[in-house]
């Protein structure tokens, strides 16, 4: 592991009892002690519906991402938590929706546009879409920044969710 | 039959019902984690609890009268006696009440379990009348919480909280249960384990233990910085502190929460470090070259500008909580497990290497020369005013030999109590350390009573201090508990006012304690013998008085009313920049130094 004295994102995978309060700890935990939290992700994994799996993007210099990962670990309902970043290979994406008026020229742009970023439409009006994009969090903003300019309303966006690369559980 | 309302029902409580009631359940689930004692305040959300305990032959339900003081009493309890300790409070109100004692308890690491009354269920949500939010109030200054919804799952959450207060980095642990759980019928069960993520680690890394060894056996200037971790360990624990100090011929210094771990009486005693720690304490953590921390966790009262922090040292941290490795200061070698286990293992891996028991003469003569400087000395004139520190070294002189419990309030008297009053053994000592709560000692005094009847409990407080809990002399009375209260009365908030004078040009912003009662009086209308004493002539009869009383005594000690607690630190500073003297006082300071605590 490399040990980086500057701060930087750190994708961390939480898995949690899934229990009442379990993610106010964990948030909580984050703003109690003054860290950051970029990008937050929660959701059922398990077959029994008793573990979930948080993915937290944070910042920070590896030594305070060592922290954090240690109090993360000390919560009770914590299993385990991986550092994706330091642990390395991994896999991030982002989902979102994005919901953009426009008619005439504008509407032939959005278009070009969502194609060149592979969204698809899954709703459409005579002067509205929502596409649906996938991609890195980079890519996902790009989009929506474009579609900015052309007429943007409104976006919902998933979060961070990531995964390490391999055969192997992170 | 027909029943005069009026009159109270005295009968018992039919039991053989076929089922119990979650609040039996309850009950019968803390017989069996071995609670004999529970401090508590009732209402109208755990009646269901209260006629469960009621006349309860092996569970003593001690009746206080302010809910933080059911959780410090449970916290003396459990400081003294290594069992946790057990609080029992009503919804709202008494729920807000316990939130300093529980915050108090995670700061210090102290096994206790609470226990609150909640609307019943089907109200959570409706601001009902006192309703509170306790888990969501509770979860940041609890090791873990819980509200209890399913009857059924009662008795195992019981055991899953007495579980994780007690284990690992122990800690305070709430269980908020509506009326309507308390109320319904069902079976007993205890059910599986929960928390399949919780698995604290007791057994250190051997590798680490092994290099462990090369570092304390390859030291010339060793240190044991010794903390509360050790005492949480057991008295075991504090015995093998000693057989490492013996292998590596090191002296040891402790923090606020340590003392007591390590003998005071002992040669290799440096006496307490930190910013009311001793010249040569700190000096020796600042010279060393190896330094053993042992469950300790380098707190900014004890490190001072972590920059300056004995910079050339290799540091060793043995401690339960991986949190606590590299958090504020960065070492070259992290040991998670419990001190007990970790220590067992170095001293056994030293012994199997046939390592000879070094000399370090040299440090000892470097000690020889800070021990020199006297910086806890003091004048006491033969007559006239108290100085505190006298008193305070009369105190331990004349009590001694009973092997005391002290329980302190916060303050300056507290600093001088742990200069100079000394500690051979655990548990012997209980103070707030990390969250400095005022009004601790006095509870705290009264759940060490309870857990431990014989002993000689003494709570050494401040005028102002003791105020904030002075309603619990009447739990005393009631439960004949021969506590003692010792004040330093210096009419001041001494520890705030010496601030003001080393730092705000000796402006004393209500930092005066003005219309203060008589506490004599105020301790005979308790029921407590009360005992004044001025002049230094009449402070040996004073503490024999107090001794020679059987039940609980208040002595209200008049010291100097504007005496310094030094040796000091200021906020900020290196080790190397202690104030030894009043005389070496500025009297102000820096804008940044200003906003430090
Ligand atoms: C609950 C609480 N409020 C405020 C403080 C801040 N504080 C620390 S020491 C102190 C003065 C204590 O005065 P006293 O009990 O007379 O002790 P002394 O310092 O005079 O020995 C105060 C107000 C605190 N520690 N706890
Ligand atoms: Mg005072």
């Amino acid at each position: 592991m490399m040990n980086s004295p500057i701060a930087r994102p750190h994708t961390l995978a939480i898995t949690v009892d899934n229990e009442p309060g379990a993610l106010a700890r964990i948030v909580g935990m984050f703003s109690a002690r003054g860290y950051n939290i970029e990008s937050l992700s929660v959701a059922d994994i398990s077959e029994r519906h008793d573990v979930s799996r948080i993915t937290v993007v944070t910042s920070g210099d590896d030594h305070t991402v060592e922290q954090i990962k240690a109090q993360l670990e000390r919560l009770i309902p914590v299993h385990r938590v991986s550092d994706l970043t330091a642990e390395g290979g991994h896999v991030e994406r982002e989902f979102a929706l994005v919901k953009v008026r426009g008619t005439g020229e504008d509407r032939l742009e959005a278009m070009r546009l969502a194609d060149i970023y592979r969204a698809r439409v899954v709703d459409a009006t005579m002067e509205s879409f929502v596409f649906e994009i996938t991609g890195s969090t980079d890519k996902v903003d790009q989009f929506v920044d474009l579609m900015r300019q052309i007429g943007l309303v409104e976006i919902g966006k998933s979060g961070v969710v990531a995964i390490s690369r391999g055969a192997e559980a992170s | 039959m027909a029943i005069n309302p009026l009159l109270p029902r005295l009968q018992t409580k039919q039991t053989d019902d076929v089922m119990p009631s979650g609040a039996e359940n309850l009950v019968k689930a803390l017989l069996e984690e071995g609670v004999d004692t529970v401090f508590g305040y009732p209402g109208g959300a755990v009646l269901p609890i209260y006629d469960a305990l009621f006349d309860h032959p092996k569970i003593r339900h001690v009746l206080v009268r302010h809910e933080q003081a059911a959780v410090h009493a449970a916290e003396g309890y459990a400081r003294s006696t290594g069992r946790p300790g057990v609080a029992l409070v009503t919804s709202g109100p008494g729920a807000t009440n316990t939130v300093t004692g529980i915050t108090d308890a995670l700061m210090d690491s102290i096994p206790v379990v609470v226990i609150t009354g909640q609307v019943p269920t089907h109200l959570i949500g409706t601001d009902a009348f006192q309703e509170c939010d306790t888990v969501g109030i509770t979860r940041h200054c609890s090791k873990h919480n819980y509200l209890v919804k399913e009857p059924a799952a009662l008795a195992s959450t019981v055991k899953s909280a007495f579980r994780i207060a007690t284990t690992g980095r122990p800690g305070p642990v709430v269980i908020d249960i509506p009326k309507d759980v308390q109320v319904e019928d069902v079976p007993y069960e205890q059910g599986g384990r929960m928390h399949g993520g919780y698995n604290p680690q007791v057994k250190g890394d051997l590798s680490a233990i092994e290099t462990a060894v090369d570092m304390l056996a390859a030291a010339e200037r060793p240190i044991l910085y010794v903390g509360g971790g050790t005492i949480n360990s057991g008295p075991g624990a504090a015995q093998l502190v000693a057989e490492v100090q013996r292998m590596c011929d090191a002296p040891v210094t402790a923090t606020l929460m340590g003392l007591g771990a390590f003998p005071a009486s002992h040669d290799a005693w440096l006496g307490m470090l930190g910013m009311h720690g001793t010249y040569e304490a700190n000096m020796a953590m600042n010279q060393c070259d190896v330094m053993l921390c042992i469950g300790a966790r380098y707190d900014d009262r004890v490190t001072g500008r972590v920059d300056a922090f004995s910079p050339a040292s290799k540091k060793i941290h043995i401690d339960i909580d991986r949190s606590s490795i590299n958090k504020n200061i960065r070492v070259d070698l992290g040991i998670v497990g419990d001190v007990g286990h970790v220590l067992e293992d170095l001293t056994r891996i030293w012994r199997s290497r046939g390592l000879k028991r070094p000399s370090h003469e040299e440090w000892w003569n470097r000690i020889k020369g800070w021990r020199a400087k006297g910086s806890l000395d003091f004048d006491q004139p033969d007559s006239g005013e108290i100085l505190p520190q006298h008193a305070i070294r009369r105190l331990y002189e004349m009590t001694r030999a009973k092997s005391p419990i002290i329980t302190t309030e916060v303050g300056q008297h507290q600093m001088w109590a742990a200069q100079h009053f000394g500690f051979d053994k655990p548990n012997k000592w209980l103070t707030s350390g990390g969250l400095g709560t005022m009004g601790y000692g006095l509870p705290a005094a009264i759940g060490a009573q309870l857990g431990n009847p014989n002993a000689l409990v003494i709570d050494i407080a401040g005028e102002a201090s003791i105020q904030m809990n002075i309603q619990e002399l009447a739990t005393a009375v009631q439960f004949n508990l021969p506590v003692k209260v010792f004040v330093l009365n210096n009419e001041y908030m001494g520890m705030v006012r010496q601030w003001q004078d080393l730092t705000y040009s000796g402006r004393r912003a209500h930092s005066y304690s003005d219309a203060l009662p008589d506490f004599v009086k105020l301790a005979e209308a308790y029921g407590w013998k009360g005992i004044r004493v001025e002049d230094v002539g009449a402070l040996d009869g004073a503490i024999e008085d107090m001794m020679e009383t059987q039940g609980p005594v208040f002595v209200d000690c008049h010291v100097a009313k504007v005496e310094n607690c030094f040796p000091m630190i200021p906020s900020g500073a290196a080790h190397t920049e202690m104030i030894l003297h009043a005389n070496e006082v500025i009297g102000a300071v820096e804008k940044d130094a200003e906003a430090l605590v």
